[in-house]
């Protein structure tokens, strides 16, 4: 029965199902092999293309994901190690090279623009097919939380595959059968309680064939995964040691500084460099277009990074201001919310009659929200290094996207992509800055001018601000419904504002970007929350600003709208705010577990204690679903001198599937809440004629240290596969801050940053 | 011009004008990348080292004014306050991305030897001028508070 019903479902996909049935008949997919073997240095083999181990013991795992802070490099080091049984202090890690096996399904998967709680085939279908899809066009990338997720089985399997092979070797070499024998730190166990290391056997282990569908433990066997593990990469962070991408340092490495066009997109008409080459070490002078979604402007090559900046900014430069010319961020933002009032936009979601609901209510209340543009301002400012040698080509980056950076940088230079090489280095931050490649094709256009020399392209920390490719600025409006007994009828919301993927597309991929873009309606439509009727929709709002994925893309400003819609709901209907989202969520006990655990342990309902100055304090809360994990967090709050924002506590709890590693997740919601705190309080880039207002951190604030609350974070125990946590730390914050505000002043916020009459 | 320096113990004689900025004499022409450009305008404190033990900011401090001082970076910093910095950075797991660590280690230890048990107002005024993107204030502040309970002066 099943089985006839998925194969009419899938005949009724079409086309789409057609590529279904093509590809099912293909070999499972594998991302265990990549197509050249691992490279591998003196004494040591390769397993397979996640993990090679040497002579000595030393296990060597190939990490596909950029380590940027979310602590990967300790989190999938976890998840190879755990089923390989290594012996966890002779874990290493080195940056994997380019291989379709590491590209990303998991984000891609997550991306498609369907209600969680849909729950039909044609959507599994659609899931899988786009999973095996990725598998070979997709793309190598760190985001969207989906590292763990992404590589969850393959880094297991592939462990399991290698201690398979260890193990067939071990008894081979004593003459017994490879079912009796064990592992465990390192070592395969005999029967008779021998002891042989993997260093002793990995030569003859890897001359074995690979196990196919090796067995994985069941979790209630995991003794690494699941424990709170400290970072492995701790060390050479606070010794000075370790490599950033700025810190890349080839031999006669150059420094080029570049004059961007101050408004964004433009490019420079004409210069004049006699100044700029006068200047002690200047090697060369060169404009540069604008390309991949930047700007353009003049380069300087120098044999000094101060001397390069000292010469570009002696550059006399008519500037060709371009299609950004007359952009206003004030008035693109009055241009959302007028489109937001006026038109109906793409529903991503739907239920129930929403405005025969509204046209019955007894009551309705509406509101207007906004969300200005952000920049990431990551701490390491924007930088590439590129060695040009004529036919190929190497680049030092710290990068979310090694292919696409290779494609950037190849495209560039005039290459074939197989013939640059990408270094990947640790990311001082990435937050979706470093998923673009703007300033990476930028860099190798720049290195094409002294061939046989590696250049380091450098930003000004006010250019990495201006030139940025921001977090889009939305607006929303909200209606809302209740009936006589002051129940919630009706929910109604539309938002506008510009889209990103389709801008991704076209920049990165030459593609023109179609079709319903989630992450503009993500946070909005895609919630627990159980309203009688709805209608949640976005209208994409064109325009030339390029505007790119910030840490929790369109939760970050989604949750700040629903959460305080919420909020003014759970007024209108006078309840409290717990209790009204309670009453929202009855059928989903996962959103309800979570909240109640953050409400409980803040003490919601108990009088908050006064601030350590006396000042009287109180709590908001609100709760957000994003990238597969459900989190609540109360924010504790009092005002200081001159109606300064302070925030003392914030419990956070989340439910994030199976938690890998508590010590990591902890991390990532401690990091998530001030992060998104920097945003609720400070952020904002207002954009006039083209050109950001804003340059450093005095005008563009992040918190400081003395600003931060205390955090404490609960961890619910989560059934299956892990979710994301890199993200969804953060879109909780500001409406649990702006609730808590209401609270103490009776002031509803409705626009970012938050700022008191 | 050449200016000779004192850096992590050895003196060095580096080709750079006056006005250079210290933070660019150590990454390019030292090669001593554990210091970090974060703002260029002594904002971030992502460059500080020491300067005869002093906390500067290495991005606005022209070399020229640091001549003959001993000038000590996070690859160079040795001494009980950094040990047990760098022992309670480990033990409360503080780094994410770990590109303002440096930072954060050189004002900390600048603290300790000034101020061998800061409390809470003395740990915030002594790091409120170090930024973190990643947000891992809640974790340096318990890592200065513990490093200062474990120095064995």
């Amino acid at each position: 029965m099943a089985s006839t019903r998925r194969k009419f479902v899938l005949g009724t996909l079409g086309i789409a199902g057609a590529l279904v049935v093509g590809w099912g008949l293909m070999p499972p997919r594998q991302r265990l092999t990549t197509a050249q073997p691992l490279p591998t240095a003196e004494g040591e083999v390769a397993f397979n293309g996640w993990v090679r181990i040497a002579r000595d013991g030393t296990v060597t795992v190939a990490l596909a994901k950029s380590e940027m802070g979310q602590g990967v490099v300790t989190s999938l080091c976890m998840l190879l190690a755990e089923e390989l049984d290594a012996d966890w202090s002779r874990v290493r890690w080195q940056q994997s090279p380019i291989d379709g096996i590491y590209n990303n399904i998991a984000s891609v998967v997550d991306g498609l623009p369907v209600h969680p709680d849909t729950d039909n085939i044609a959507v599994d279908a659609v899931r899988w097919l786009t999973a095996k899809a990725m598998r070979e066009i997709g793309v190598m990338m760190t985001g969207g939380s989906s590292s763990v997720k992404d590589l969850w089985l393959p880094m297991r399997q592939a462990g399991a595959s290698a201690r398979q092979m260890l193990v067939a070797a071990a008894a081979a070499q004593w003459g017994v059968a490879a079912a009796d024998c064990g592992t465990e730190n390192g070592e395969v166990i005999a029967p008779d309680g021998r002891r042989l290391g993997y260093g002793a056997l990995a030569a003859a282990a890897a001359q074995l064939a690979l196990p196919r569908d090796p067995p994985l433990k069941a979790p209630e066997r995991f003794k690494r995964i699941g424990q709170p593990t400290r970072r492995l990469d701790t060390p050479g962070k606070i010794d000075g040691s370790a490599r950033f991408g700025i810190d890349a340092l080839p031999d006669g490495l150059l420094y080029a500084s570049v004059r961007l066009c101050p408004a964004l997109g433009g490019r420079a008409h004409s210069h004049d460099d006699a100044a700029a080459r006068a200047v002690r070490g200047v090697k060369a002078v060169l404009a540069v277009e604008p390309l991949r979604g930047g700007t353009g402007g003049v380069a300087v090559i120098a044999d000094h990074p101060w001397r390069a900046r000292q010469a570009a900014d002696k550059l006399d430069v008519n500037w060709d201001h371009g299609a950004l010319a007359s952009f206003s961020s004030a008035q693109a933002i009055e241009g959302f919310a007028a489109a937001a009032r006026t038109e109906r936009g793409f529903a991503f979601y739907e239920t129930g009659e929403v405005d025969a609901a509204l046209a019955g209510a007894t009551t309705r209340i509406e509101a207007e929200y906004r969300a200005p543009y952000l920049a990431h301002e990551a701490l390491e400012p924007i930088n590439c290094t590129v060695l040009f040698e004529g036919n190929k080509a190497t680049v030092w980056v710290s990068t979310q996207v090694p292919g696409l950076a290779r494609q950037a940088a190849a495209g560039a230079l005039g290459l074939p992509d197989e013939a640059v090489a990408v270094q990947v280095l640790m990311l001082g931050g990435g937050f979706g800055r470093r998923l673009e490649v703007d300033f990476i094709a930028q860099a190798a256009a720049i290195a094409k001018a002294v061939p046989g020399h590696p250049v380091q392209t450098m930003w000004s920390r006010e250019q990495d601000i201006r030139h940025d490719l921001y977090r889009p600025a939305c607006a929303a409006r909200f209606e809302a419904g209740f009936d006589a007994d002051k129940r919630l009828v009706a929910w109604k919301n539309t938002s506008a504002g510009q889209a990103i993927v389709p801008q991704v597309l076209t920049r990165a991929f030459g593609l023109p970007g179609g079709g319903p873009d989630k992450t503009t309606s993500e946070g909005a439509f895609d919630q627990a929350y159980e309203w009688p009727a709805a209608r949640i929709a976005h209208v994409k709002v064109d325009a030339p600003l390029q505007v790119g994925f910030w840490r929790s893309v369109g939760h970050s400003h989604q949750a700040f709208f629903k959460e305080g819609f919420v909020d003014e709901c759970a007024h209108a209907a006078g309840q409290d705010p717990l209790a009204f989202r309670e009453s929202l969520l009855r059928r989903h006990p996962k959103q309800l577990a979570v909240l109640r655990a953050a409400a409980h342990a803040a003490g919601w309902g108990t009088p908050s204690p006064p601030a350590p100055d006396g000042a009287k304090t109180a709590r908001g809360l609100a709760l957000h679903d994003s990238f597969g994990s459900t989190v609540a967090q109360v924010a504790e709050v009092s005002l200081g001198p001159d109606k300064a924002i302070r925030v003392h506590r914030v419990w956070c709890a989340i439910d994030c599937g199976f938690a890998v590693n508590p010590a990591g997740i902890r991390q990532q919601l401690e990091g998530g809440v001030v992060f998104g705190l920097s945003a609720a309080l400070h952020g904002g880039v207002e954009i006039v004629d083209g050109q950001v207002q804003q340059s450093n951190f005095h005008d563009q604030p992040i918190l400081r240290l003395n600003e931060a609350p205390r955090v404490d974070c609960l961890i619910l125990p989560g059934d299956g596969h892990p979710e994301g946590v890199g993200e969804p730390g953060v879109p909780p914050i500001a409406p649990a801050v702006a609730n808590a505000l209401f609270a103490l002043t009776g002031q509803r916020l409705r626009s970012l940053p938050l700022t008191l009459a | 011009m050449t200016t000779t320096l004192k850096v992590n113990g050895r003196e060095v004689s580096v080709d750079a004008d006056a006005d250079t900025p210290l933070l660019w004499v150590l990454r390019a022409d030292l090669k001593l990348t554990g210091t970090k450009f974060g703002c260029g305008m002594a904002l971030c404190g992502a460059c500080t080292v020491h300067a005869d033990g002093q906390p500067i900011r290495a991005c606005v401090t022209p070399v020229s004014a640091v001549a003959g001082q001993a000038i000590t970076t996070i690859e160079g910093i040795t001494g009980p306050e950094i040990a047990a910095l760098r022992a309670a950075w480990t033990a409360v797991d503080v780094v994410q991305c770990g590109y303002c660590q440096g930072g954060q280690l050189m004002s900390a230890c600048a603290l300790l030897k000034s101020n061998p048990r800061p409390d809470e107002a003395a740990i915030d005024a002594a790091m409120s001028g170090n930024l973190c993107r990643c947000g891992t204030y809640q974790r340096i502040k318990e890592a200065v508070a513990l490093a200062a309970q474990q120095v064995k002066g």
